[in-house]
C-alpha cells in the first residue's frame, strides 16, 4: 500500500477547494456549460443520460480498506447505493447531484482518493497489473513506478490540454494483466544486461473507432530517464497531434500517420534535449516512493495447509478455488480474484454493503488491501491459504463467490444504453442474457478460458476488439445491431478480433454466441485446446459457416 | 480585455497590428509572426517596443534568433482547450532561456492561471474582468507541485527529500 503524506494530501485538498469554487461558479451562471465542461471532466464528472456520472480514480488498482469504505459511503450517501467498477481501474457512480459533488470529493480526499484527470484530454489514471507486488516472477513492484508517473502526470502544466485523452499502463510481468498494448503508452518493466531496471516503451495502442496495437518505440529506457522519455513523447504529441478532428486526435493516429520510425526520431530528438534535466530521477527519489509502500509481514506458512486439504473434498469450494485462486510469490499465500459477475447481474457493479463487507474481509484476510483489475473484478492480494475456505464461505454469503473468473460468464461490458449518452445499443442486458445462458458451471468449465467483451458503441469502453469474442453494438435503421468478432486478446499477445460476418439483432446475440461456442467445442482438437488456440489454428471461416449457415 | 502583469491589472501599452495595418510612428506594437519575420529589420529599428504574436502551430525555433530583441512574446490559446502554447512557453523559458515578457492571449480564463504561471507566462490578457480581478487569489490556489518546470518551484519529490534530510532520517 502507498501512503499519502502531507504533501499529497494538501494537493488533493487544494484540488477539492478549487472544484468547489468551479461548481459554485457554474451554479451561479458565472461559468457557461462550455467552460465548465472541461473543468468538470478534469474532475471526473460526465453528464450522462439520466444524471451526472462521477468517475473516481483507483491508481494502479490498489485500495486500502478505509478507501473502499469511503467509496461505499459515497455510494450510499450521494448515489443509489452502488458503484460500477470499470476497465480503467476506476469506479463510477451514476446518480450524483452536481451540487453535492464537492462534498463527495471532500469525503474521498480524507482517505487519499481523488477523481483528478479521470476524464478530459489529459493524462488519465495510471493503470497497472492488479497483481502487482504479489505476482510470482515479476521484475519488481510496478506500482512504485506507477506512483512516480501518477505524481508526475497530475496537474501537469504542459499536458493538461492535450489533443485528446492519454492513458499509460505499466506491467512488470511477462504475462500482461495491464493490457499495455492497447494504451497510448505501454510500459514493460525489464532489466538490461547490466541488471539495471528500465522499460520497454510501447506507444500508439488503443481501441475505439480506429483500433491499434501499440508498437515498441524503444527497447530499453533506463528507469532514471522514464519521466523525460514520457515527457518527450507527450511534447511531440501535444505539438503534432491532430486537433482538427476529434476522431483522429489520439496519439495512435499520429504514430500511424507519421510511421513509428519518424515518430520515434522526433521523440528521440526532443528527449536528447531534456533527458539530463531535472526530470532525471535519482535512486533516492525512487527509494523514497518505495519506502512509502508498505508490505505485509508475511508468516512462514506451509505450502499445503490442512484447512485447504480438507476443504478440497467440497466440489463447490474446489470449483471456486480452481478459477479464483492464483499463486502468490510468498509460499503459503494466494491471490484471490473476486468475481463481480454474478449470473444475471450487470458486470462490475458492487453495492455499498458488499464494499463494506469486502473491506472487513480484506482486513481479516488480506492485510487490509484490495485490488481492482481491468476485467471489472476485484482481488484480495495476500490471502493465507489456510484462510481460503473461510474466506470462500464469507464471500459466498455476500454473493461474491461466483466461480466464473476467466470463464465465459466473466464478461466485460460497458454500461451501454442503460446509462451512456453515446451508446448505440444495450450492453448490460446482453451480458445478463449471456450469463444466464452459460450459467451451468460444468458447461462453462468445459469451455474453459474464454473472454467475452461487449461495447455499446464504437468507443470500445468494453474493449470488444480484444475480447476472445467481441460484441459491438451499432445502430442500423433505428435498430440495435451487434457485430461479432473473434480472436482478440488484450494480454502480452494482444491482437484485434476479426469480424465473423454481418451484424445480428439484439434477440439473436445469445444464440449466435452459443453457436460460436458449439462450433469451438466441435472443432477443438483436444479439451486443453483453448478457444483462442482453435481460432488461431482455423481462422474465422468455420465459425462464420456455423453461425450464418442457418441465418 | 484586461491585462494582468505582476499579479495586477495594468494598462496595455502595446497596440496590436494586423498584417497590413500601416506602421505607427511611435509607441509599442505587437505584430503577428509572419509580419514580424518578414519586416524584422524595419520593425526593430523604430522607436517603441516591439512584441510578436506567435501562433501555436508555428515552430518556436524560428523565433529564437530574435529573442534578445523583442519586448514581449504573445502566445496564443485559440480556445482554452488547445494546450500547444504551454509547450511553446516552456521551450522559450527552459530551452532558450527567454527572460522577457511572456504573454498569454486568446481564451484566457482563471482556471488556467496556475498552469500558465508554471509554464512560464507572466502576463495575461484575461477574457473576463472578474477573472482578472481574481488573479492573485487563483494563482495561489496550489501550494504543492509534482513536476519540475522552469518556474523554479520546488517539487513534491524534492520537498520530501528536504524534509527527510532535515529530520535526519535520510537514507
Ligand atoms: C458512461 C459513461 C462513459 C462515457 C461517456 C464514455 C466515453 C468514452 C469515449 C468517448 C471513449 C473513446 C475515446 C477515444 O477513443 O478517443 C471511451 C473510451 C474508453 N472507455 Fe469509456 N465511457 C464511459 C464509460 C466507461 C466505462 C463504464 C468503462 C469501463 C467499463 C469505460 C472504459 C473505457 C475504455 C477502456 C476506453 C478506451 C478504449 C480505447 O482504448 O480506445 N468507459 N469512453
Ligand atoms: S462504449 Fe460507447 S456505449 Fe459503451 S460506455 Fe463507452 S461510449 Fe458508452
Amino acid at each position: 500500500m502507498y501512503a499519502y503524506d502531507e504533501i499529497d494530501r494538501t494537493l488533493v485538498n487544494e484540488r477539492v477547494s478549487e472544484f468547489r469554487d468551479q461548481v459554485k461558479r457554474r451554479l451561479s451562471g458565472e461559468l457557461t456549460e462550455d467552460e465548465f465542461k472541461l473543468l468538470r471532466l478534469q474532475n471526473g464528472v460526465y453528464l450522462q443520460l439520466h444524471a451526472y456520472m462521477f468517475r473516481v480514480a483507483i491508481p494502479y488498482g490498489t485500495l486500502a480498506t478505509n478507501q473502499l469504505r469511503a467509496l461505499a459511503h459515497v455510494a450510499r450517501k450521494y448515489d443509489r447505493g452502488y458503484g460500477h467498477f470499470t476497465t480503467r481501474q476506476n469506479i463510477q457512480f451514476n446518480w450524483i447531484k452536481l451540487a453535492e459533488l464537492p462534498d463527495a470529493l471532500a469525503d474521498l480526499a480524507k482517505v487519499g482518493i481523488h477523481a483528478m484527470q479521470t476524464s478530459g484530454n489529459n493524462m488519465r489514471n495510471v493503470t497497472s497489473d492488479q497483481w502487482a507486488g504479489v505476482a510470482p516472477g515479476e521484475i519488481e513492484d510496478p506500482r512504485i513506478w506507477s506512483e512516480l508517473i501518477r505524481q508526475h502526470t497530475t496537474l501537469h502544466p504542459e499536458f493538461s490540454f492535450l489533443p485528446r485523452k492519454f492513458k499509460i499502463a505499466i506491467t512488470a510481468s511477462d504475462h500482461d494483466r495491464a493490457a499495455i498494448k492497447i494504451h497510448d503508452i505501454g510500459l514493460k518493466l525489464i532489466r538490461n544486461e547490466k541488471g539495471e531496471t528500465g522499460f520497454e516503451v510501447l506507444v500508439g495502442g488503443g481501441l475505439g473507432r480506429t483500433p491499434f496495437i501499440a508498437k515498441t518505440i524503444k527497447h530499453f529506457v533506463h528507469g532514471r530517464d522514464i519521466l523525460s522519455y514520457i515527457e518527450a513523447i507527450l511534447r511531440v504529441y501535444n505539438q503534432y497531434g491532430r486537433r482538427d478532428n476529434i476522431y483522429k486526435a489520439r496519439i495512435k493516429i499520429l504514430v500511424h500517420e507519421l510511421g513509428i520510425e519518424k515518430f520515434s526520431r522526433e521523440v528521440e530528438e526532443e528527449w536528447q534535449h531534456i533527458r539530463n534535466s531535472s526530470l532525471q530521477i535519482d535512486d533516492e527519489v525512487i527509494e523514497d516512493i518505495r519506502s512509502r509502500f508498505s508490505y505485509p509481514s508475511y508468516e512462514k506458512l506451509p505450502h499445503m495447509p490442512d484447512e485447504l486439504r480438507q476443504a478440497a473434498a467440497d466440489p463447490d469450494f474446489e470449483a471456486w478455488r480452481k478459477n479464483s485462486v492464483a499463486p502468490h510469490k510468498v509460499q503459503g499465500y494466494s491471490i484471490v480474484t473476486i468475481s463481480l459477475k454474478p449470473i444475471g447481474k450487470p458486470p462490475g457493479d458492487a453495492t455499498a454493503e458488499q464494499m463494506d463487507a469486502l473491506a472487513d474481509l480484506a482486513d481479516k484476510y488480506s492485510f487490509g488491501e484490495i485490488r481492482v483489475g481491468h476485467e471489472q473484478n476485484l482481488a484480495l492480494p495476500h490471502v493465507a491459504k489456510r484462510d481460503l475456505p473461510a474466506l470462500w464461505k464469507a464471500l459466498d454469503k455476500l454473493g461474491l463467490a461466483t466461480p466464473n473468473v476467466n470463464l465465459i460468464t466473466d464478461i466485460i461490458a460497458c454500461p451501454g444504453l442503460d446509462y451512456c449518452s453515446l451508446a448505440n445499443a444495450r450492453s448490460i442486458p446482453i451480458a445478463q442474457e449471456l450469463t444466464r445462458r452459460f450459467a451451468n458451471h460444468e458447461l462453462a468449465n468445459l469451455i474453459g478460458r474464454l473472454h467475452i467483451n461487449i461495447s455499446g458503441c464504437i468507443n470500445a469502453c468494453g474493449h470488444h476488439h480484444v475480447g476472445h469474442i467481441g460484441i459491438l453494438g451499432v445502430e442500423k435503421n433505428g435498430e440495435e445491431v451487434y457485430q461479432i468478432t473473434i480472436g482478440g486478446r488484450a494480454d502480452e499477445g494482444a491482437a484485434l478480433g476479426t469480424l465473423i460476418g454481418p451484424g445480428v439483432k439484439f434477440d439473436e446475440v445469445a444464440d449466435v454466441i452459443e453457436d460460436v461456442v458449439e462450433a469451438y467445442l466441435a472443432l477443438r482438437e483436444r479439451p486443453e485446446e483453448l478457444f483462442m488456440d482453435t481460432v488461431k489454428r482455423l481462422g474465422v471461416e468455420p465459425f462464420k459457416e456455423r453461425v450464418y449457415a442457418t441465418r | 480585455m484586461p491585462l494582468v502583469k505582476g499579479g495586477k491589472i495594468v494598462d496595455d501599452s502595446f497596440v496590436k497590428l494586423a498584417v497590413d495595418t500601416p506602421l505607427p510612428e511611435g509607441g509599442d506594437i505587437l505584430v503577428p509572426a509572419e509580419r514580424f519575420v518578414g519586416e524584422a529589420d524595419v520593425l526593430l529599428k523604430r522607436a517603441g517596443k516591439v512584441g510578436v504574436i506567435w501562433p501555436n502551430n508555428r515552430d518556436i525555433d524560428e523565433l529564437v534568433p530574435y529573442l534578445g530583441k523583442v519586448a514581449t512574446v504573445a502566445l496564443v490559446f485559440p480556445t482554452f482547450r488547445d494546450g500547444r502554447a504551454y509547450s511553446q512557453a516552456r521551450l522559450l523559458r527552459e530551452r532558450y532561456n527567454y527572460r522577457g515578457d511572456l504573454r498569454a492571449t486568446g481564451q484566457i480564463l482563471r482556471d488556467q492561471f496556475v498552469f500558465m504561471l508554471r509554464a512560464g507566462f507572466d502576463s495575461f490578457e484575461v477574457k473576463k474582468q472578474a477573472d482578472a480581478e481574481a488573479f492573485m487569489q487563483t494563482a495561489k490556489r496550489y501550494s504543492v507541485f509534482y513536476q519540475p518546470t522552469g518556474d523554479g518551484r520546488i517539487t513534491a519529490l524534492h520537498r520530501r527529500m528536504q524534509l527527510r534530510h532535515s529530520e535526519g532520517v535520510g537514507t
